[in-house]
Formats: C-alpha cells, sequence, structure tokens
C-alpha cells in the first residue's frame, strides 16, 4: 500500500485574493478511496484541477503518476487518468456512443471496448440515442462512462453523486469499489459525509482551502471527540427513582415524562450503562445515539473558522 | 489518428449534426443561384462573359456573409465550452490546448469549404449549362473566388477564437465577434474613403494604401479577386485601384494566408494562459 500515486507538497492556488488552496499537502495511495468533503468553495475542485494540471499551483509541487500533470511532457500520464467534471453538459447533438467513441480515441483506446462501459453504467440501451433525449441520471452516467475509459490507474471525481437518485448512487459505488479492487486510486469530491459512510477508505475534509482533517471515519470519529448521547426511558414507576440516575455525577437532562438523557465521552458509556441497568430500575428502553457523519463534519468545520 | 484530427473530425460531424453545414450550403447555393441567374441576364449574349460578373456579384456578397457565418461558427468555441465544462474535460485527456484549438479550427473550415464548394459549385455548375463556351480564364476566377471564400472564413474563424479565447463570458465573444464583423467588413472601407476625401492626397501616398489595404482581410480578398482578371476589374469599378496595385495575386495569396495563421496563434496562446 506504499505506491503513492498522487502527492501534494505545500500547493497552494489562489484566485485574485482568495486563497482557493492554502499549503495543503497530501498523499493518494495505489488501490485507496479517498473521498474530498468540504463546502462548496472550499478549494475541492481547485484541488481537483491542480491533480489535472488544468491549473497551475502558485507554490508547491503536484506529482501524479510521478509527473507534473501541467508539465506539456507529462501529456501520457492523462491516458491512465479519469475525470468527471462537477457541472458538465455534454454535446447534445451526438449520441452517447459516438460521444465515448470520441473520447476513446483521443486516449488511444480501442472502441470497441466502449459497449462494455455503457452496459456497466447502466445506459447500453440509449447508446444510440442523441444525448439531448436523456434524461440527468443518464447523463451523468455517459459522464462516468467516459472517465472509465481504459481502465484508469487514477479517477479524479467532481461531487459524483450530488443530485443523483438512491439506485443510481448505490450503481456508482458498486463501479468505484470494484476500480479500488482492480487496484485504482479514486478520489470523489462530495458535500455530504454522510452518504460516504462504508464508501471511502479515507476522508480528506477542506476548509476555506486548507485541510482540515485527513483520516479515516473512526479517525476522524476519534479526532472530533463529540460525545455519545444515552437515552433511557424509565417505567411509568420508577420515574421518581430518577434522583438515583443522577448520582452518577453526569448532568442528566428530561426530555420528556419519562425519558431522560446524558452525554458522555465514547470511553465512558460502558460505565454509564452499567449503572444504569446495574440497579433496580426498571428500564423501558435503551438508547445510544452515537455522532453522526454530520456531526462531525460540522465539528471539524466549526472547529475551523474559530482558529 | 492523432488528436487534432480527432478533434477536427468531432466538430465536422457536430456541424453536420447540427445543420450548420446544410444550412450554410443551402444559403450560400441560394446567393449563388440568384445571382447566376441574375448575373447573366443584364449582359445579355454580348459583352463580358456572364461568369465573369458573377465573380464580381458573389465575391461582393462574399465579404459579408462569410465572415459572419465563420464568426457565428467560431465566437462559442472556447468560451462556451468553458462555461459547460467541456474544456476542462477534453483537457483532461492527452491533448495539449494548441491540438484543441488547431482541432476545432480544421473542423469549422472543412464546414466552410464543404458549404462554399457545393454552395457557390452550384451557381458554377448552373452557368455552365446555361451559357455556352466560357472562357477558361473566367473559370480560374471563379475558382479562385470559390477558395479564396473559404480562407476568408478561415481568417474569421481565426479571429472568433481570439474572441472566445480572450473572453469568460461566450456572450461577450459573440459581441466582440459582431464587433469584428463590423470593423472589417463595413466600418474600415468607409473610414478609409472618408480619410482619402479628407486627406486630398497630402499624407495618404499610393503605398501607404496598399498597406492599408493589406491591414483589413476583406479587402484583401477583395484585391485578390479583382485583379489580374480584366474582365472582373472592369465590371467591379476598381478598374483604377488595381492597376495602381502593386501586388500581385501571389503576394495576396500570402497576405490572406497569414490573416489565417496570425490570429490564430494569437488565439492559441490566449487560449494556454487561460484558467479553466
Amino acid at each position: 500500500m506504499n505506491d503513492v500515486r498522487i502527492a501534494l507538497h505545500a500547493v497552494s492556488k489562489v484566485y485574485g485574493k482568495r486563497a482557493a488552496v492554502d499549503a495543503v499537502d497530501l498523499e493518494l495511495r495505489q488501490g485507496e478511496r479517498v473521498a474530498l468533503v468540504g463546502h462548496n468553495g472550499a478549494g475541492k475542485s481547485t484541488l481537483i484541477k491542480l491533480m489535472l494540471g488544468l491549473v497551475r499551483p502558485i507554490a508547491g509541487r503536484v506529482e501524479v503518476l510521478g509527473a507534473n500533470p501541467a508539465d506539456r511532457r507529462a501529456i501520457n500520464v492523462k491516458r491512465c487518468m479519469g475525470y468527471l467534471p462537477e457541472n458538465v453538459s455534454l454535446q447534445p447533438n451526438l449520441t452517447g456512443e459516438e460521444l465515448l467513441a470520441f473520447y476513446a480515441r483521443l486516449k488511444h483506446r480501442p472502441v470497441a471496448e466502449n459497449a462494455k462501459i455503457l452496459e456497466r453504467v447502466g445506459i447500453a440501451h440509449a447508446a444510440q440515442s442523441r444525448i439531448a433525449t436523456y434524461s440527468k441520471g443518464m447523463r451523468q452516467r455517459l459522464a462516468l462512462a467516459q472517465a472509465l475509459i481504459g481502465n484508469p490507474r487514477v479517477l479524479l471525481l467532481d461531487e459524483p453523486t450530488t443530485g443523483l437518485d438512491p439506485a443510481l448512487r448505490h450503481t456508482f459505488y458498486t463501479i468505484v469499489r470494484d476500480l479500488r479492487a482492480q487496484g485504482a486510486t479514486v478520489l470523489l469530491s462530495s458535500h455530504a459525509l454522510a452518504e460516504l459512510e462504508g464508501q471511502t477508505d479515507r476522508v480528506i475534509v477542506m476548509s476555506q482551502g486548507r485541510k482540515v482533517a485527513d483520516g479515516t471515519l473512526a479517525d476522524l470519529r476519534r479526532l472530533a471527540r463529540r460525545p455519545v448521547r444515552i437515552r433511557v426511558t424509565l417505567h411509568d414507576e420508577h420515574v421518581t427513582l430518577f434522583p438515583r440516575i443522577a448520582q452518577t455525577a453526569l448532568e442528566w437532562h428530561r426530555i420528556s415524562e419519562r425519558t431522560f438523557e446524558v452525554s458522555c465521552a465514547e470511553p465512558e458509556k460502558i460505565e454509564v450503562v452499567r449503572q444504569i441497568t446495574d440497579g433496580n430500575l426498571s428500564v423501558a428502553d435503551l438508547e445510544i445515539l452515537a455522532p453522526s457523519l454530520d456531526d462531525i463534519y460540522a465539528h471539524f468545520l466549526v472547529t475551523e473558522s474559530a482558529e | 489518428m492523432n488528436a487534432v484530427a480527432i478533434i477536427a473530425g468531432k466538430e465536422l460531424r457536430d456541424g453536420l449534426r447540427n445543420r450548420w453545414v446544410i444550412a450554410t450550403t443551402v444559403l450560400m447555393a441560394a446567393l449563388a443561384l440568384t445571382l447566376t441567374l441574375l448575373g447573366s441576364a443584364p449582359t445579355g449574349t454580348v459583352g463580358v462573359s456572364a461568369l465573369a460578373a458573377t465573380v464580381v456579384s458573389l465575391s461582393s456578397l462574399t465579404i459579408f456573409l462569410v465572415p459572419l457565418i465563420a464568426l457565428l461558427l467560431s465566437y462559442d468555441a472556447i468560451a462556451g465550452e468553458l462555461e459547460r465544462g467541456t474544456i476542462a474535460l477534453l483537457l483532461s485527456y492527452p491533448v495539449s490546448r494548441s491540438a484543441v484549438v488547431a482541432g476545432k479550427f480544421l473542423g469549422a473550415s472543412a464546414i466552410l469549404a464543404v458549404a462554399a464548394v457545393l454552395g457557390y459549385g452550384a451557381g458554377g455548375v448552373a452557368l455552365a449549362f446555361g451559357s455556352d463556351a466560357v472562357e477558361p480564364r473566367a473559370w480560374a476566377a471563379f475558382a479562385t473566388m470559390v477558395g479564396s471564400s473559404v480562407v476568408l472564413g478561415m481568417v474569421f474563424v481565426s479571429l472568433g477564437y481570439v474572441a472566445s479565447a480572450c473572453v469568460r463570458d461566450p456572450r461577450t465573444a459573440g459581441g466582440i465577434a459582431i464587433g469584428v464583423w463590423l470593423v472589417f467588413a463595413l466600418i474600415y472601407d468607409m473610414a478609409l474613403l472618408g480619410l482619402l476625401v479628407a486627406d486630398q492626397g497630402r499624407l495618404m501616398t499610393v503605398g501607404l494604401l496598399d498597406v492599408l489595404l493589406l491591414a483589413n482581410p476583406a479587402d484583401v480578398y477583395r484585391l485578390l479577386n479583382f485583379i489580374g482578371f480584366s474582365d472582373v476589374s472592369r465590371f467591379a469599378g476598381l478598374a483604377g485601384l488595381t492597376q495602381q496595385m502593386r501586388f500581385g495575386a501571389p503576394v495576396l495569396a500570402a497576405v490572406l494566408s497569414g490573416w489565417v495563421v496570425l490570429p490564430l496563434v494569437v488565439a492559441m496562446l490566449l487560449f494556454k494562459r487561460r484558467e479553466v
């Protein structure tokens, strides 16, 4: 897993006076699915364009498959890359098949492989229809199809699932999983952390051009140290025994007639649960609410802007 | 196949698909046929060849029409594709920026060539059938007119790319393109004429006038089609001008080609500096 496919060293990019990317270091390795998360304008698209060599950094160094992607001599590196732009309107007058053939020729790949790709993204039936007749989902599938031409070793997907229906999202993540199994490096940007659960190996959180977090979802959970909430619902007759629970020296909130809630740090949660279930309390229900990914995401963004 | 050819092929196919080619061809054929029929009416059976009259009237119209078509074909090429995100996608492929411009340019040139050869060719064919024994020199003038019309179109395709490469918004590029058309097709000659009248021959020497004429591709095209063919230049009322013109057809052809290449190179350089 030490095969580094993409490396950024202290890369910065400024648009006007605004720092779109501010001294970012990162590494993407072989067979890794990495999610780039951040608000609109956090620098995700610029970061991807830097990796494609579409934008030149004002400082720092970008290396993709061992070459500088903005260098003319590195043009062949792009044969091993696939890119799905954030917003792209593909030529409406061509058919899906024709457009894909065009892109395959540019990548020096046999056009015959395209049928399989169209099958894979699920628009084989519409291959001979003009793109103007495609639905939004079909267009996004076609845009993904062009990124898959030639089994790229590096795939950069800019907000690929934004605005997609759940079925398509599922297809999409299945394809990404297959690609990773083949050893491809997949970077995808998103502004919703929640849908990435189980779909990524690593998450990079961007805020105002800076990298504010980088790690697995479990790492981020640990780093964020968001409290676990425990919610207890008691049987009627035991509500009066609430003061006993309160003895645990934690701050309980009564959130309804029979329901109480406490926040505690992750490592303490077992102890708290033990105390509750230990005694003579008749507990009707017990819920442990782990912090959601969106809570964690919010934590990183809030911490960042507070600095 | 190399990237330039692939992109050119796609542009041409796009042009065929969205009916640019057919519309332009029909327009040019309609003009050529109308002028052919009108052109042979006044000359009748005496006087100069009907073909010469057609070359004069058709090339005078070409000066307005072809640059407009070429600019419409090109102004959106870079700014529009930037807006639609297709340029970023295209450049993520192993394609250089100059190959993108060159490919688009060749595709647009092919569209113009097809339209001019078929459209004006229709007029030529009608003439060949309608009148007997047209002298070969008149056919050469006609062929020069068709060929130089394509080159004139290429000039304005290049100029359209410059407009498209230097602004962000395709609508602004469209505005610039219209401005370019107005200047070269209309205003330039009027201004030059005004200058000549006002100057009364004090500062404006013949040499300076020649240079000023070469500075407008539309005038180069006009001179190229009017000189050398005595019939044509007499008809065009430019006999005096073309006789004192120091440049021959090869020089004019070279200048017109320069007008293709120079803006194209500028467009490539501008595009190279663009952030996508």
